[in-house]
């Protein structure tokens, strides 16, 4: 099994189960909301009410305790690349007026390397036999340690509880074999749910099509191994640069860096320390 | 529906969205399909993918338009001089279907030499008096026939329209052949050259002039559509409100139908004419109907002059030929599914039992006749007019004339509260106090908590199952008008009074379930299905017999629980089936997916290509198959048949004639009958507009229904005094987060999160002009009413050039009002009441408008804004 994180799948032992993810298609995503809706529908997410945004036909922010699934809208006024394929129909997107809107399913990327599961200090945070993860509300005592360590601000706090709220990816529903909600009640297939590796096959199909049909900067994002979180459990394909849909272009497990951090810090203390003997006891030579 | 019913015989889609993967080309037109039809625009995403080519012309940068490979903006209204332009490049190309037009439509006859055109009449068709505002339609008939009139007659004389053109089925032919045929269709007055010369006019610079799109941009959609067309490809056109709710919404369709026919593309995977329903059910509200000019099935409402029996009746209304001349066989069948045993042979099988019509009875013309005090009680089941309708504040003068209102809703909506909270009452035109209506609110069970079917946009009927109890009162719509039926007969059961054994004779005894008494829908199905003699289920229509022995409450959808099965309830998934799915649901008519599918071969019986095979003549087994879909044709009619000269119903319908509803068996590039504005579409401005029309003299569609009073003041157009004053181009529409007049969606946390406010969209360009700031707020007047909505300044407004002027563009979604969880102004407030003829449509797509900076002023100030501007216009009532 890859992607493989650092006790998943060895905790579960036979109880594991293949890893499960989405791929969000963003060259599909029609931006219609049913996912936004059948997620707050089946997990019972509570309203928010945000008013009118401006921001083209977003009026819900961003993800947060209240939101796990959010569509983003991008307008944007420029001339595109086009290139006709006449075999593969995907090549022309808004040829003539030269106005772009990207819309793109955005949720918690259930990251290889989770810093928000690492820094939880009550274990409320866990990675499921699925290899997603998931916060226990009825262990969360709201520390709020996760809320910083998340690259991507997917975690917050919710103002009447307390507690953090986010995506489980369904775990209820994986459990029964089910699809997650936003996946059942996606029409144009944007929003794609299965095995990581499958979802990793495929995405690199559709990326291969896209490129194909003068999509140049096409992308997929989060769906390396090598990248800041280790790769996700979401990831998603997209027709530009992270930056354009709002997503940090190189996001870092917060504690990546973790060991160096302690290596210099001995290192420092070390030579503080040695300094002080130094200054201390050097002086009566 | 006319459009549809005109060009084809049915007032139905003539495809199915699952097949929109078959095409070659989408035309999307007057229709948002990827925000009002998200599901189905599944099929549009999997054509492109495929390797289609997706076309969106539309007003606005939609979601749909982020989806197209060409987004093509054009002004809104203009929609006929567009396609009329496709139909010209069509012509001038030599690409039209030569073989399929010959055989499949009406374009080899002839017509009568005294029609004369709207190019000969400075934008008249023959046979105008201008007296009656109405067409008389004896010369737009084929040459040498004789009774296409009756069609037209009580259209035109008892001012009453449309009862006809749901199936344009009153035309009479003998034998069910056009008496003058050309079929090499160069005779200068047959139908093929009439329609060349009518759209010769539309030439790519007309259409970048009527719509302001550059002559390259109109070529590259003319060029797709005839390139994806033939024996080969295929190309769709799909349509919803965007091409319905203007004064000359019907021509709109029927100028998409003809473009459809001439390119071979109907009856055939992959292309067609694919009408989006305004929502959920629509197509069955007009199947069953809802609609006062109409029994279900498109059965005519008798008159009480023309009809005096049922004899009369079949004679005027059906032709002796096609589909409808078995016309008594079905009414005859439904009035024995109503009233069963009372009806016989002898009474006329309780034919005067019906309502007659002597008026026009449609939604507008009902809430001006309450306005005048000419309506006691109203029933609004499922609908909100003071948010939905256009003219907000007519409807609620209006309702404050009744005595009675019943409202049935989930929630208590705007139609169910304007007597404590509305602008008027704010203004202090309108006194709580004053106000003599009783309104009754009723509480709605939701499709979850009830049995029954819907009925979606391919005329496919779906089966759902109540999954739990309605709460506290709430009830569904059959448990109500069930219980109100029983209480009424047992008001009336003792009277003899003759105006009451319709209602006491009526078949009202269908089994009770449940805590509630719930009736059982299943039961209702059945019915309409219908029985035969033995009193088994009828497989289908062609069942019905005319002497009282078979019975059917709607004769499309008989069979539709053939074998004592419930079809619609068939859940077969597509996965486990061929794409066409024919196990999952039930189409009328007889199942079938693809109407007029006859049509996907060729004169012969062939498949007209391989890639494009669908129905065709096995004459080893000597009857029609197909990939799945049920054979829309007598299945042992051989390609070859030539009926007898004197045959009736279906018998006269020859082997290579696919659309057996029309009485010659073709598609009607040329509408001899059935539509009031005329047999072919015409550029015509909508009512109110910024611009003269460039193709005629007449400016507006002479037919229109206009009701010029104080409460329906319109602005004035160009030409007019005072036009500049409302200089901007105002268009409503609606968005995939809400539903129509909101009574579904703002009262919905999860629905009303994602819209929380009525707002408008502004080009940067008229934002700049008028000092609108993006997230700000702006005030929208029209001579109706003010309103004021947050600013959303988008490029994807897109200022036109029009006639050397810059044409703004200001868009309403029109969700809101004064209740649920978000509120807001409605952008109805700001419309007028003006028609098309042939249906009555409001033109909800086009009118105009002026737009400021700020939030509108309260009370009797917003009042006082209104009169300036009207006095400043001096605007026409």
């Amino acid at each position: 099994m890859s992607h493989e994180t650092l006790a998943w799948p060895d905790s579960y032992g036979d109880k594991a189960k293949p890893r499960m993810g989405f791929f969000t298609d963003t060259t599909v995503c029609i931006g219609c909301k049913a996912c936004e809706v059948a997620c707050k529908e089946w997990n019972q997410v509570p309203m928010e009410i945000e008013g009118f945004s401006g921001k083209s036909y977003d009026n819900s922010g961003d993800l947060h305790a209240n939101r796990w699934r959010h569509v983003k809208f991008i307008e944007e006024a420029r001339p595109q690349n086009v290139l006709h394929v006449d075999s593969e129909g995907l090549a022309t997107y808004q040829e003539g007026d030269g106005l772009r809107w990207l819309m793109a399913s955005d949720v918690c990327k259930h990251c290889t390397d989770a810093a928000c599961l690492d820094v939880c200090p009550t274990g409320a945070l866990f990675r499921t036999e699925f290899g997603t993860v998931v916060v226990q509300e009825d262990v969360c005592n709201g520390c709020g340690y996760c809320v910083p360590a998340c690259p991507f601000g997917v975690l917050s706090k919710r103002e009447d509880d307390g507690r953090v709220w986010k995506c489980t990816l369904c775990y209820d529903r994986l459990k029964d074999d089910k699809e997650p909600a936003c996946a059942q009640a996606c029409p144009t297939n944007s929003i794609q749910y299965g095995q990581l590796d499958d979802l990793r096959e495929r995405a690199e199909h559709r990326l291969a099509r896209m490129r194909a049909a003068g999509q140049d900067e096409a992308r997929l994002y989060l769906a390396d191994d090598d990248d800041g979180v280790g790769g996700a459990g979401a990831f998603f394909l997209l027709l530009d640069e992270p930056e354009v849909y709002g997503l940090p272009p190189d996001p870092v497990d917060a504690r990546r860096d973790l060991p160096k951090v302690w290596t210099a810090a001995a290192a420092a203390a070390v030579t503080l320390g040695a300094g002080l003997v130094a200054a201390v006891f050097g002086g009566r030579e | 529906m006319p459009g549809l019913g005109t060009s084809f015989g049915r007032g139905g889609a003539t495809t199915f969205q699952q097949d929109l993967q078959n095409s070659d080309c989408i035309l999307i037109m007057g229709s948002n399909m990827a925000e009002q039809h998200p599901v189905g625009f599944q099929w549009v995403i999997e054509a492109k993918e495929r390797g289609a080519k997706v076309i969106h012309v539309d007003p606005r940068f939609t979601r749909t338009s982020a989806m197209a490979d060409l987004h093509l903006p054009i002004r809104p209204g203009t929609d006929i001089a567009f396609i009329g332009g496709i139909v010209n490049y069509i012509f001038e190309t030599d690409s039209w279907f030569r073989e399929y037009v010959q055989h499949y439509t009406n374009g080899p006859v002839v017509l009568k030499p005294d029609f004369q055109d709207t190019e000969e009449g400075s934008g008249f068709f023959s046979g105008w008096n201008p007296e009656d505002s109405a067409y008389s339609i004896e010369t737009w008939g084929y040459n040498r026939s004789s009774g296409e009139a009756t069609a037209g007659k009580s259209e035109q004389q008892a001012d009453v329209s449309g009862d006809q053109a749901h199936g344009a089925h009153g035309m009479k032919l003998k034998g069910g052949q056009p008496p003058d045929v050309d079929p090499t269709m160069e005779n200068e007055r047959c139908i093929l050259q009439t329609v060349r010369r009518h759209y010769a006019r539309y030439t790519p610079e007309m259409v970048a002039e009527v719509c302001g799109c550059s002559v390259e941009d109109f070529l590259k959609v003319a060029r797709a559509m005839a390139e994806n067309s033939g024996r080969e490809r295929t190309s769709a056109v799909v349509y919803s409100v965007g091409w319905t709710q203007h004064t000359h919404g019907v021509q709109n369709i029927r100028g998409a139908s003809i473009m459809q026919l001439l390119l071979g593309n109907i009856g055939r995977p992959g292309g067609g004419v694919l009408a989006l329903r305004g929502h959920a059910n629509i197509q069955g509200s007009t199947d069953i109907p809802t609609l006062f000019d109409i029994l279900p099935g498109y059965i005519p409402m008798p008159h009480p002059q023309s009809h005096p029996t049922l004899d009369t009746f079949v004679e005027l209304n059906g032709p002796d030929t096609g589909a409808w001349g078995n016309l008594r066989a079905y009414m005859v069948s439904l009035l024995k599914a109503w009233w069963g045993d009372a009806a016989t042979e002898d009474n006329d099988f309780c034919f005067d039992y019906l309502p007659r019509i002597n008026g026009d009875h449609s939604h507008y013309a009902m809430m001006l006749k309450m306005l005048d005090g000419g309506v006691k009680g109203m029933f609004a089941v499922g609908q909100n007019p003071v948010v939905g309708s256009a003219n907000s504040k007519l409807m609620r003068l209006a309702l404050a004339k009744l005595d009675w209102l019943v409202v049935r809703d989930f929630q208590q909506i705007e139609t169910a509260t304007w007597w404590k909270d509305s602008p008027e009452i704010e203004s202090g035109e309108m006194r709580t106090e004053d106000i003599g209506t009783e309104i009754f609110f009723l509480p709605a069970a939701a499709h979850t908590e009830k049995d029954g079917s819907f009925t979606n946009t391919q005329r496919l009927l779906q089966w759902h199952h109540k999954a739990c109890e309605p709460p506290e009162d709430c009830r569904s719509e059959l448990h109500w008008i069930y219980h109100l039926g029983n209480a009424i007969r047992e008001k009336l059961k003792s009277s003899d009074d003759p105006r009451d054994r319709p209602i006491l004779d009526v078949t009202w005894d269908y089994p009770v379930q449940g805590p509630y008494d719930e009736p059982d829908a299943e039961a209702v199905l059945q019915e309409i299905s219908g029985y035969s003699a033995d009193g088994s289920f009828l497989d289908s229509y062609d069942g019905l017999e005319a002497d009282g022995s078979t019975t059917s409450g709607s004769w499309i959808h008989c069979g539709i629980y053939k074998d004592g099965v419930n079809q619609p309830a068939r859940k077969r998934p597509h996965t486990e089936q061929n794409w066409i799915a024919h196990e999952w649901g039930w189409a009328w008519p007889k199942d079938t997916r693809i109407i007029y599918n006859r049509a996907s071969a060729d004169p012969d019986g062939k498949p007209w290509s391989e890639r494009k095979k669908y129905v065709w003549w096995d004459s080893e087994e000597e009857q029609w198959t197909s990939l799945g879909d049920s054979p829309d044709f007598p299945p042992t009619k051989a390609p070859g048949f030539d009926p007898p000269r004197n045959a009736k119903a279906m018998e006269a319908i020859a082997g290579d004639k696919p659309f057996i509803l029309h009485p010659d068996g073709t598609g009607w590039l040329y509408a001899p009958t059935g539509l009031v504005d005329g047999p072919l579409p015409a550029h015509y401005e909508p009512h109110e507009t910024p611009f003269v029309n460039p193709l005629y003299a007449q400016q507006q569609n002479p037919t229109r229904q206009v009701f010029p009073r104080p409460e329906n003041v319109y602005n004035p157009s160009d030409g007019e005094p005072g036009a500049a004053v409302f200089p901007f181009v105002l268009s409503t529409y609606r968005l995939t987060e809400h539903h129509t007049a909101g009574g579904m969606s703002r009262s919905v946390p999860y629905l009303a999160e994602l819209q929380p406010e009525f707002f408008c969209e502004v080009s940067p360009a008229l934002a700049s002009e008028r000092g609108l700031e993006h997230g700000g707020w702006a005030t929208i007047v029209t001579s109706r009413n003010a309103v004021e909505a947050r600013v959303m300044v988008t490029e994807r407004i897109r200022p036109l050039e029009i006639q050397g002027r810059q044409m703004h563009i200001v868009g309403t979604p029109y969700h809101w009002g004064r209740e649920g969880i978000v509120k807001g102004d409605s952008a109805n407030e700001l419309l007028g009441i003006v028609l098309d003829n042939n249906v009555h449509i409001s033109e909800y797509k086009v009118a105009t408008c002026d737009i400021r900076p700020g939030r509108r002023p309260r009370g009797k100030e917003r009042l006082a804004l209104v009169e300036d501007y009207r006095r400043r216009a001096g605007s026409n009532a």
